[in-house]
């Protein structure tokens, strides 16, 4: 019961692990799943392979393969930089194909007429796409990408175990500081709550506030 | 052509069909440049010594990975197994007229679907002392089977309401409704969701390599820091990878041969399912009853 109060620091240096990891690698798969939609959506036939091979891959690639090759492989390129910068690389770009596949799907539920009927008004590309598509687009694509989130906080636990500052890992060092195993996972887990209600309050929120309207 | 089927653009006439095939050569272009950097760094890097790859001609090397295989594959199948089984138990649970059950089916697949699979492995491996085969699968099957439980549930409730009332207006009790009407319904609409969540755990397995189960990539981490081979680290990914990725695609493919399949099956009919992803539900959500 009071392996919290008295490993506080330990804790809170794992969950604060545990979150920068979740936002370096939100930010960067949100960025990539967005470059990767656009490849997939794009009337240039090669675009189009590379964004499918893209989320065909990494859709069925185990992420303990991919941090595998990532945190071990990539050294061997002399490419060294910190665990933490390849464990965001491996998240990141692996929760991306799922990001991509969200993101397409919800471009993919504006109906065609709408692009057309913004055609015929004589609107640009770019104002098709911006003002008209990706707005409609936006809205049904919030519930998937708050779950995607949800899962890449999930999945972060798996940097823990490839020795990364973060939550899992706190409880190594206080097994070996002789405290009540148990209890530390359990403060682990209401971690690790903690993290994926707030992202699911988040997008709740946001659904409320700009989803479709059932 | 996937081309009229989009609110982005036009059918391109022959002006712009000339511009992006430019725009497709560059890409084409741009990409070979990248593959032959890599292969210009795997060359460069000794990657493709005879020393590093002579370890895969051994028999014994042959059977190590073989023997992974055969562990991940063994493993994959329990958690497969008991996952459905489990799946099934708390989705009935979940649609139980007794509320004390359906309250406990509630609370449990709400806490296994939030927690990371890899600390419920750590929990029962490290807290509960078990063997990691057992906790491997034990860790699987409690996060599998919470997901099943609400694609059991959601294809459950998503019969078109007729069915249930016409077999209720039969005479039918709960239990038979559910076994002989519902049930089959509906697992034959869920079936590529089903499928597609068994990939999951088919991935998850993987998971055993750091409790030091003697899966796939443990014989592969044991070649790959081997002093003898030169540490044939890359080689033993460029084995390995393939053979993992390969497995999943194959059955994610199964999965939509299965939906395409279900989708012109009349049998399905009458289940209004758009099936989610696997795993994608936000915790805490109630799925919209169709």
């Amino acid at each position: 019961m009071y392996v919290l109060t008295d490993n506080f620091s330990l804790y809170g240096k794992g969950f604060l692990g545990t979150l920068e990891l979740t936002v370096y690698s939100s930010i960067l798969a949100l960025l990539l799943g967005f470059v990767m939609a656009s490849f997939r959506v794009a009337p240039v036939g090669s675009l189009r392979v590379i964004g499918t091979v893209w989320v065909a891959v990494l859709r069925n690639t185990p992420l303990t393969l991919l941090f595998f090759a990532v945190l071990l492989g990539l050294p061997r390129f002399g490419l060294v930089l910190p665990f933490k910068v390849f464990a965001v690389l491996a998240l990141g770009c692996y929760t991306s194909a799922f990001i991509c596949e969200a993101l397409r799907s919800g471009i993919n539920t504006v109906p065609t007429g709408q692009g057309e009927a913004a055609r015929s008004l004589g609107l640009s590309f770019g104002q098709t796409l911006g003002n008209v598509v990706l707005p409609q687009a936006f809205r049904s694509v919030i519930p998937p990408v708050g779950s995607t989130l949800i899962a890449l906080a999930k999945n972060s636990a798996i940097a823990g175990a490839f020795s990364v500052t973060e939550l899992l890992g706190t409880y190594k060092p206080l097994n070996e500081l002789g405290y009540s195993i148990i209890w530390s996972f359990v403060w682990i887990a209401v971690g690790y709550l903690i993290i994926t209600l707030s992202i699911s309050a988040l997008f709740n929120l946001m659904e409320k506030r700009w989803g479709v309207a059932r | 052509m996937t081309h009229s089927a989009t609110a982005l653009y036009d059918i391109p006439g022959p002006v712009t069909r000339r511009r992006h095939r430019l725009y497709g050569i560059a890409a084409t272009v741009l990409i070979l440049a990248a593959l032959g950097w890599l292969l210009y760094l795997l060359f460069d890097t000794d990657q493709f010594t005879a020393a590093k790859w002579s370890p895969f001609t051994y028999k014994g090397i042959q059977e190590l990975l073989l023997r992974g295989l055969g562990n991940t594959l063994k493993a994959f199948a329990y958690a497969a197994v008991l996952s459905l089984a489990l799946g099934a138990v708390l989705a009935v649970g979940r649609l139980s007229e007794h509320r004390p059950v359906r309250w406990l089916s509630t609370l449990l697949v709400e806490f296994f679907r939030a927690m990371p699979v890899l600390v419920m492995i750590f929990f029962i491996f490290v807290a509960l002392k078990v063997q990691p085969l057992p906790a491997l699968v034990a860790g699987l099957t409690l996060y599998n089977g919470s997901v099943l439980a609400e694609v059991f549930r959601t294809g459950i409730n998503s019969v078109e309401r007729g069915q249930r009332e016409a077999a209720y207006a039969l005479g039918l009790r709960k239990t038979q409704v559910t076994t002989y009407v519902l049930a089959p319904q509906a697992v034959r609409a869920m079936m590529p969701t089903i499928i597609s969540q068994l990939v999951v755990a088919l991935k998850d397995t993987s998971l055993g390599f750091l409790i030091t189960y003697e899966e796939f990539l443990h014989a592969g981490k044991l070649i790959a820091s081997n002093l003898d081979y030169d540490l044939p680290f890359i080689p033993v990914v460029m084995v390995i990878s393939p053979i993992y990725i390969g497995m999943c695609m194959l059955l994610s493919w199964f999965a939509n041969w299965v939906g395409g399949r279900q989708r012109r099956n009349p049998k399905t009919e009458a289940v209004g399912v758009a099936p989610a992803e696997p795993g994608t539900l936000l915790p805490g959500r109630q799925e919209p009853r169709v």
